[in-house]
């Protein structure tokens, strides 16, 4: 009895001992860049893999090292839930070291983490979600909206169909904060251009089947099917828009779509569809060259949110630069200051409410005859100035705008 | 013309597309009652065939050029085989123990088979053509039906008609009806009953695997696509009585029915409306709509 | 664990002691939020046992119980800004008075049909959830405010939480203990073993289930309210019946005829999801394969097998001829 309790004395001693040496090794001498993106679910051609590579790109590019301190990129796969998402954050800036998240595609997720960063005081920069939250009532000095978001384009887009004469609005929506967030914002500008919501039907994320939704449509007998789904979703819903004979009687409006949404419906279903888009890799010679060394590495072009992964990134890590340091409170200041002009945008620069204002563009679908070469999908209609663009500072519902 | 303040077309529309669904959920409990019926074994896996039907479909006619017609028998024919594997080597171990193990071995399949696929094919659907023949679309006044979907209701009643056919006026369909009452006179007789067993649980996870390839031009190929379709299954099943075989088609068909219904008037709860029946069926009529009370 | 010669068995739970005790000054060793996580599902997995192992009742719908309570605590400290302690308690009793329910509808069925009556109970309680709107669907309920443990200690610092989940959960796991070993228990275990021998023995059987039902329910529901406080957030993955499923594969693993053994398996099935999960699916297949060969080769599970084995010795042969009600 006596020698198993010593044994276990032992034990605990030389447990205690090896995890005071274990703890002796920490993570300040690099500045890691964490990528919490889709990388096997819906999204993940929109995000996953080619999210990564951005940020390696710009890493890469930035020459490897800042203030003599290596740059890490690491990711992880949030599967589109939340909780995961939140839980990985967590453990990255707990343990992990990390000193930015970036991408997050996925609107909920977006929004957990982005609590989790105001909680631990590290910084995110979301591209590949639209939720208004993140420069609303989640802002603070550690998160940046980047790349787009709802406001935008439902002042693109659905600006656009309102002007053109859809007054009646059906929402065929995705059922959390992504697709919700973008209902609201369109129906807000529907119903101030005088026109009118006849109805909703909210559906899963991953639907194939959107049969029985597409019926509730056109039971509604709106002008204008408004899809707030992207991606594969958004692919299904016009797909069988057209399947069930919508399309002969009412239009549609695919309220974000994506240059691989348009590979994947084929340009003879996608003609004549408008988008709102950040950034498109055949907009002038520099987002050219970007994007031939984006589809050398992955293999396909980059889209607006891989694009805002890599601008983004290479801000991220000119702020540390300039700031001389990690810390995050002087890298926000630094981030604030400065302006931007990349590919990605010519004027760049970051709002008190995180908001990255930028030009934003409004897009048209080729037809088949107009396209010349694989991937020449858009051309583009307007330019919408940054400051019509996003939400004005006087309806935010950020604490850190004074009124 | 409005029923219950809801125009016409939507309801029949609705209805309609209840019908295809119900015409899944129709070949998919018959498997599961069959296997239920005769191995007394709850087939949680049902699903994943399911998923393994539509993915050889899609692999064979991606790969090997093999169209929708062909791999209508190829690709049950396969997953067939593959359950026979599986009762041979894994389920024949637990018969004679509680359901329950059962149910617990085609769980565990369940997460090998999904994750398999997962890990080989990714998460995201890939879209499976329509067969050529089957294009477009039939103008039925209160909406426009794709041909396919049509065509998908009119062989599932045949299928279904069929193993009735098979089970209700056949010698074979004796023997699997003697072997599910009395598994030891009918050896006693001379038939070879863990071959029908196994050659059984075969022909069930085929059907189900047949549902798949059905399936693969409407839902799209992807690895989940038999999860969250298994536990409805498995409600129908249980609602129509486990072991009824024309029962569980009959519920399943009624049952797509009633979802389309409930799509129409509150269209969230469709997905639950099939739980609240089969709660209140075990409530009240324990059997089953068609079943008989376990002796 | 009864064969154990009690030395060893009192140095192994010392050891257990000071190492959870020590935990949370070596984060680089084992991260503390996963250290309670696991906690959480330790006590879910035993909790959830109370039906399996020790009533011999399967349900399927256990993540309503689980997850219900999550809500309920987030909600009573999100909207209604309650101290932690009240608010874990709001869900425990609510997930409590849930486990009658569902015990008084499915007790008038048996076997797999009673299984089949929780499910569809849980599936409408997700459905609830899904539809109502203060749990935020899909986004999840967050964020939730850890609170103030009786108005006095900020839980906020993941160090002080540590210390709350441990005792709790500590107290929680022998609470089971003491049910499993009381006179209660005797008669849970008898109703497993022959249900109408033990009606002829006068004992109101109903009421035996649904008592079981409710406390196994209440105690799933505190590990579900302690994992909402640690993360802040409770999500529809809570409720949802995957969630059921993977708290029947830990019990399964880990031996569902001892008190314990369902821990051993939440343990190594959220170590699995944890330290794997950079390798995605493959985690979903290996967790399959151990599903399968647990109910092939190793139905008594981990501890049962290590009961079994160690059993074996002639010493302890001795020792359990004296105690013959030992678990197995």
């Amino acid at each position: 009895m006596k020698n198993s309790l010593r044994l276990a004395m032992a034990a605990a001693s030389v447990l205690a001992l090896t995890a005071g040496a274990a703890s002796a090794q920490v993570s300040g001498d690099v500045v890691r860049i964490g990528v919490l993106a889709d990388m096997s679910g819906i999204y993940s051609d929109l995000s996953g893999k080619g999210a990564v590579e951005a940020v390696k790109m710009a890493a890469e590019d930035f020459g490897g090292t800042v203030l003599g301190k290596k740059i890490e990129v690491i990711s992880a796969d949030h599967l589109n839930k939340p909780d995961i998402g939140a839980a990985k954050a967590r453990e990255w800036f707990d343990t992990g070291g990390v000193d930015m998240i970036n991408d997050l595609a996925n609107s909920g997720v977006a929004r957990a983490v982005a609590t989790v960063a105001k909680e631990k005081k590290r910084h995110i920069i979301v591209n590949g979600a639209s939720n208004m939250g993140i420069t609303n009532e989640l802002c603070s000095p550690y998160a940046i909206h980047y790349a787009y978001d709802a406001y935008s384009l439902a002042h693109g887009t659905g600006k656009a169909v309102v002007e053109n004469g859809g007054k009646s609005w059906f929402f065929l929506t995705v059922d959390f904060a992504f697709g919700i967030g973008l209902e609201e914002q369109v129906s807000k500008v529907v119903r101030d251009a005088g026109g009118r919501v006849v109805g909703a039907a909210r559906h899963p994320l991953g639907t194939t089947d959107f049969s029985s939704f597409i019926l509730q449509a056109q039971a509604s007998k709106a002008d204008i099917i408004g899809i707030a789904s992207t991606g594969a979703d958004a692919v299904n819903a016009i797909r069988a828009a057209a399947e069930f004979g919508a399309t002969k009687k009412q239009k549609l409006a695919a309220l974000l779509l994506w240059i691989e949404d348009v590979h994947g419906l084929g340009l003879p279903a996608a003609q004549g569809l408008s988008l709102t888009n950040a950034w498109y890799w055949d907009m002038n010679d520099q987002t050219r060259a970007f994007a031939k060394r984006f589809h050398d590495r992955v293999g396909k072009m980059p889209n607006m949110a891989q694009a805002a992964d890599y601008s983004s990134t290479m801000m991220y890590l000119n702020a540390v630069k300039e700031a001389g340091t990690d810390d995050p409170d002087a890298v926000s200041k630094k981030m604030r200051e400065m302006t931007v002009s990349d590919m990605f945008t010519k004027l760049g620069k970051v709002r008190v409410d995180g908001r990255f204002m930028h030009d934003m563009y409004l897009w048209q679908v080729k037809t088949p005859e107009e396209s010349k070469a694989p991937w020449d999908y858009l051309k583009l209609v307007a330019t919408i100035p940054a400051e019509q663009a996003f939400q004005p500072l006087s309806e935010s519902k950020c604490d850190l705008v004074k009124k | 013309m409005d029923i219950f303040g809801v125009p016409h077309q939507a309801l029949l529309g609705q209805v309609m597309l209840g019908m295809v669904n119900g015409a899944f959920y129709a070949v998919l409990s018959l498997g599961l009652a069959i296997i239920f019926g005769l191995l007394r074994v709850v087939n949680f896996a049902h699903g994943a065939f399911f998923m393994l039907g539509a993915f050889i479909a899609f692999l064979i006619g991606r790969n090997l050029g093999i169209g929708y017609w062909p791999s209508m028998i190829v690709a049950p024919l396969i997953v067939g085989v593959l359950g026979i594997l599986f009762e041979r080597f894994a389920l024949r171990r637990i018969y004679g123990l509680d359901p329950l193990y059962g149910l617990f071995l085609t769980f565990g399949l369940v997460l090998v088979l999904e994750g398999g696929f997962r890990v080989a094919m990714g998460s995201s659907g890939h879209s499976y053509p329509t067969p050529p023949a089957l294009r477009g679309a039939l103008d039925l006044g209160f909406m426009m039906l794709p041909m396919y979907r049509a065509f998908v209701i009119l062989v599932a009643v045949v299928v279904c008609a069929g193993t009735w056919v098979v089970i209700e006026k056949t010698r074979m369909g004796a023997y699997l009806r003697a072997a599910t009452e009395r598994p030891d006179l009918t050896q006693a007789f001379g038939i070879n009953v863990p071959l029908l067993l196994t050659v059984t649980y075969g022909a069930g996870v085929g059907l189900a695997g047949f549902a798949g390839v059905m399936a693969a031009p409407i839902q799209h190929v992807n690895p989940s696509m038999g999860s969250d379709l298994v536990i409805i299954v498995f409600a129908i099943v249980v609602i129509g009585g486990l072991g009824s075989v024309l029962g569980s088609a009959v519920t399943g068909l009624g049952l797509g029915v009633v979802e389309g219904l409930a799509k129409v008037f509150y269209a969230e709860a469709s997905t639950t409306v099939v739980f609240l029946v089969m709660a209140l069926v075990l409530l009240l009529r324990p059997a089953g709509l068609f079943g008989q009370e376990e002796g | 664990m009864m064969a154990m010669p009690p030395a060893l068995r009192r140095g192994l739970m010392i050891l257990l002691g000071l190492a959870l005790l020590v935990a949370p000054f070596v984060p680089q060793v084992i991260y503390p939020v996963f250290l309670m996580k696991m906690m959480c599902f330790a006590l879910f997995a035993c909790a959830f046992n109370l039906l399996l192992g020790h009533t011999g009742i399967v349900s399927f719908g256990h993540a309503a119980f689980f997850g219900s309570s999550a809500y309920v605590t987030g909600y009573a400290l999100r909207d209604l800004g309650l101290t932690t302690e009240v608010a874990i308690l709001a869900g425990v009793a609510f997930s409590g008075l849930l486990g009658a329910l569902v015990g008084v509808l499915a007790i008038r069925r048996q076997g797999i049909y009673l299984a089949m009556i929780t499910l569809a109970l849980a599936q409408m309680v997700y459905f609830t959830f899904l539809q109502a709107p203060f749990t935020g669907a899909e986004d999840g309920m967050q964020p939730i405010p850890r609170g103030h443990l009786f108005g006095l200690v900020d839980l906020s610092d993941d160090t002080t939480l540590y210390y709350l989940v441990l005792a709790i959960v500590a107290a929680a796991l022998w609470l089971i203990h003491r049910i499993v070993h009381s006179p209660f228990g005797h008669v849970l275990r008898a109703i497993r073993e022959h249900e109408p021998r033990t009606r002829s023995m006068g004992y109101a059987v109903e009421r035996y289930k649904i008592l079981a039902f409710a406390l196994s329910a209440g105690l799933s529901g505190l590990a579900g309210s302690l994992k909402c406080v640690v993360f802040r957030l409770a999500s529809l993955s809570d409720v949802h019946w995957h969630m059921s499923g993977d708290v029947i594969l830990m019990t399964l693993l880990g031996g569902m005829n001892s008190v314990f053994g369902p821990a051993i398996g939440a343990v190594l099935i959220s170590a699995l999801r944890h330290y794997f999960d950079g390798l995605g699916a493959w985690v979903t297949v290996v967790v399959g394969l151990i599903f399968i060969l647990c109910v092939l080769v190793f139905r008594r599970g981990i501890l049962g097998e290590l009961h079994h084995l160690l059993a074996r010795r002639p010493l302890a042969r001795h020792r359990l001829k004296e105690q013959p009600n030992a678990s197995i």
